[in-house]
């Protein structure tokens, strides 16, 4: 019998940890629906990256309250959780406070986590006042609706659940180890919990340590249950932050990337010696699929992106094109991809694994034409994202399929492009005539 | 000053069997556009009376393909690249200079991978290696005290990370540098990128060129300084739309250098 407790952590461990392992695997199969990318260069200044935009929030920081408020959840809520490790072998093993031998330093640590906790439940609580009181004008476009809008509250309110039920847990504990109960070894400091251990004055040792127990409990429950809700969530940037700004790319922000597939065709074109009348080899490859209609035709690189999106819309309120009351918004953009995406998910999982066409697309039934043909290519969204996310390569390849699969490029651009096939020049001029201003 | 400008071209320089210092890369709106060809003839004064050897492409040049490729014409882009390159190679040309930061932008980042490899350099970047050689003097001249303000084209600057060459090149005119509230990273785009120059823009509440112009008409500068064609395009129309034409001139840096030393 006194076995029960342990074996009912263990249950409810391996059922947390599990149900979120089946979750990440979905997310890694659905990102490999992606086009491969093969990205293995640069490491040293990718690793350089990562530990100062990721780990060093550099560009979260760039708007000092926000980000300074999120440094404080972000460094809190990775501090606190090594306490996670302790409450773990506790539960497993039976004990209590397992690292408590570490003495003068276990008071330390324990001190560190309270005062940790309280700043992050003010923080936290400022992040909900900013959602919810302030006006802010990044909190309330079209696509922050509903689930979104929700699921940023929703995220608060664990944080502060979670925070105060490990206060709890320990100003229980504070309060039984003065009492000396059996069970509940002095130690620890309780910069914070001790405050409140006046509360407890009228309880009665047993109810105590029920109390105790209790917030000990659900502490360890919300976490699980927290971590499990990431995959539903914005929040799953906690974890795939990392890798996404490792993956960032590393080029000028100028530079497109040049698809491969033209390149071959245009050789081919170029090459005097090749027959333009030539019927392909029986055995060619079909043409490629030029640009992307939906998530399958993006890359891997790009279906991480819509994962991590925080949703925080830096990206948008920078955009001109949204500036000035257009459709477009590059957090919708990421937005789009990944309910799109989710939707492939689902309709995999209930096909056994295999894709089975829905007639849907990521292209107009999540993203407009109107949305894609606003935007300038000036890289405001690019340069504002603090978790180096590239919502234009996404409108780029949109685009590309639009006018090569499609044909379907607003008509000025298509004057614009037949102007400069014919001419070398995206107006009507002559190119004979392009050296006329040394002589006017 | 003669009237007369020289502008030698790259096949004048093969007759001759020499090879110019740098390429000039017109780009199609410093060979067309009337408000773009007083950059292009601005620069080239500066070249002359830095006594650079350079030679334009005249009519073998053609449109680097960047409208077309950001317009999602991949292949038009490519083509007009190879067709580029082609030229480029065959007069063994290494240095590029352009006043364009689109034609700089595409030929810098997106021609190697195709097989085009030169040195390419913005013109406020050039000017400013000529002012360092001692080749080009920058003097204040009529601007001098001015408040001048300076728009970051999105090519040139985020896209390519240069933001000091040409900021560097207006305080050399002795000019009182006033920023707007959204510069260099954080700079607002003119809206003329990304082949928007070539097409209406999506229905909203406002042009993009009208919202950045508001921006620098409140700086209470008398001067917008731009290093773009398609820049100083909207930036123009900006202030006609709202009626400041008197008040507020826009120029680009070489035009302002050139207009310094009375050229
Ligand atoms: C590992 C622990 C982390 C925790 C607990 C955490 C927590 C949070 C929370 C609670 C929010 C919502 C804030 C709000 O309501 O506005 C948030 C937003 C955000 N997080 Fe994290 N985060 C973590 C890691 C990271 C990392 C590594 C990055 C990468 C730089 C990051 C980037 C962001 C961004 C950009 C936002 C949006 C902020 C804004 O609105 O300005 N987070 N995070
Ligand atoms: S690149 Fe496009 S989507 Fe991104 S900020 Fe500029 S206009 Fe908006
Ligand atoms: S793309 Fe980046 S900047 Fe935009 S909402 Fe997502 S995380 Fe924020």
């Amino acid at each position: 019998m006194q076995y029960i407790p342990n074996i009912l952590f263990l249950l409810l461990l391996v059922a947390g940890v599990g149900y979120f392992t089946k979750n990440i695997r979905t997310v890694i199969r659905n990102i490999k629906l992606g086009i491969p990318v093969a990205i293995n260069d640069h490491k040293k200044e990718r690793y350089g990256n990562v530990a100062r935009i990721a780990l060093g929030q550099s560009k979260l920081l760039k708007r000092p309250i926000s980000g300074a408020l999120h440094a404080i959840v972000y460094l809190g809520f990775i501090i606190i959780n090594i306490e996670v490790l302790e409450i773990i072998i506790d539960g497993l093993l039976g004990t209590h406070r397992v690292f408590a031998f570490l003495g003068g330093f276990y008071d330390f640590l324990i001190g560190t986590f309270e005062i940790l906790a309280l700043l992050v439940l003010v923080s936290v609580i400022l992040f909900w006042t900013r959602r919810n009181v302030l006006k802010i004008k990044r909190f309330l476009s079209p696509e922050m609706k509903g689930w979104p809008k929700q699921d940023g509250n929703i995220i608060l309110y664990f944080e502060v659940v979670l925070m105060g039920l490990f206060l709890l847990m320990n100003s229980s504990d504070y309060a039984l180890q003065q009492m000396g109960a059996a069970h509940y070894i002095q130690a620890g400091s309780y910069p914070v919990s001790s405050l409140f251990v006046g509360i407890f004055d009228t309880m009665s040792q047993s109810s105590l340590v029920l109390l105790e127990r209790t917030a000990w409990w659900l502490h360890i429950t919300g976490i699980l249950i927290f971590l499990n809700y990431l995959y539903f969530s914005k929040h799953l940037h906690i974890l795939l932050a990392f890798p996404n700004v490792y993956f960032g790319a590393i080029t000028p922000k100028g530079q497109f990337k040049n698809n491969q597939a033209v390149t071959a065709e245009v050789k081919m074109m170029m090459d005097p010696a090749a027959d333009p009348f030539a019927a392909p080899a029986p055995d060619a490859p079909p043409p490629p699929k030029f640009g992307a209609s939906d998530v399958m035709d993006l890359t891997q690189v790009q279906l991480l992106n819509a994962y991590t999106c925080t949703e925080c819309g830096r990206c948008t309120s920078e955009c001109p094109a949204n500036q000035t009351g257009k459709k477009l918004s590059p957090r919708k953009i990421m937005m789009d991809t990944r309910d799109r995406l989710q939707q492939v998910s689902k309709n995999m999982d209930t096909n056994q694994g295999v894709f089975v066409p829905d007639g849907k697309q990521l292209l107009n039934d999540y993203i407009t034409t109107e949305e894609l043909w606003a935007c300038t290519t000036c890289n405001a969204c690019v340069e504002a994202c603090p978790v180096s996310i590239d919502p234009l390569s996404i409108i780029m390849d949109m685009r590309q399929y639009l006018v090569m699969e499609q044909s379907a490029a607003p008509t000025e651009l298509n004057a614009t492009m037949t102007n400069i096939e014919n001419n070398g020049a995206p107006w009507p001029f002559n190119q004979m005539d392009r050296l006329d201003w040394a002589k006017e | 000053m003669s009237d007369v400008l020289k502008v030698p071209t790259m096949a004048d320089f093969m007759a001759q069997g020499k090879q110019p210092e740098v390429l000039f890369w017109v780009g199609c709106a410093g060979s067309f556009d009337d408000r773009a060809k007083k950059i292009t003839k601005a620069f080239v004064k500066l070249l002359n009376n830095a006594g650079v050897e350079f030679a334009v492409l005249g009519t073998e040049e053609s449109c680097t393909g960047d409208p077309a490729k950001r317009a999602g014409n991949e292949f038009l882009f490519q083509m007009q690249a190879a067709t580029n390159i082609e030229v480029l190679n065959a007069y063994k040309v290494q240095k590029i200079v352009t006043a364009c930061p689109h034609c700089f932008n595409t030929i810098n980042n997106e021609y190697p991978q195709l097989g085009g490899n030169y040195q390419v350099m913005h013109h406020t970047q050039f000017l400013k290696t000529l002012l360092n050689d001692g080749r080009l003097k920058v003097e204040g001249g009529k601007f001098k005290g001015k408040k001048i303000t300076f728009h970051d084209p999105c090519y040139l600057g985020r896209a390519n990370g240069e933001y000091e060459a040409p900021r560097d090149l207006l305080r050399k005119l002795e000019v009182e540098l006033v920023e707007m509230k959204r510069c260099k990273t954080n700079g607002l785009c003119c809206g003329a990128g990304g082949a928007q120059m070539f097409k209406e823009p999506e229905p909203g509440n406002k042009d993009i060129n009208v919202e950045r112009t508001q921006e620098a008409v409140q700086t209470k500068a008398s001067i917008v300084a731009t290093g773009c064609p398609f820049c100083n395009t909207m930036m123009t129309d900006g202030v006609k739309h709202q009626e400041q034409e008197q008040q507020v001139q826009v120029m680009d840096v070489a035009q302002m250098i050139a207009d310094a030393s009375e050229l």
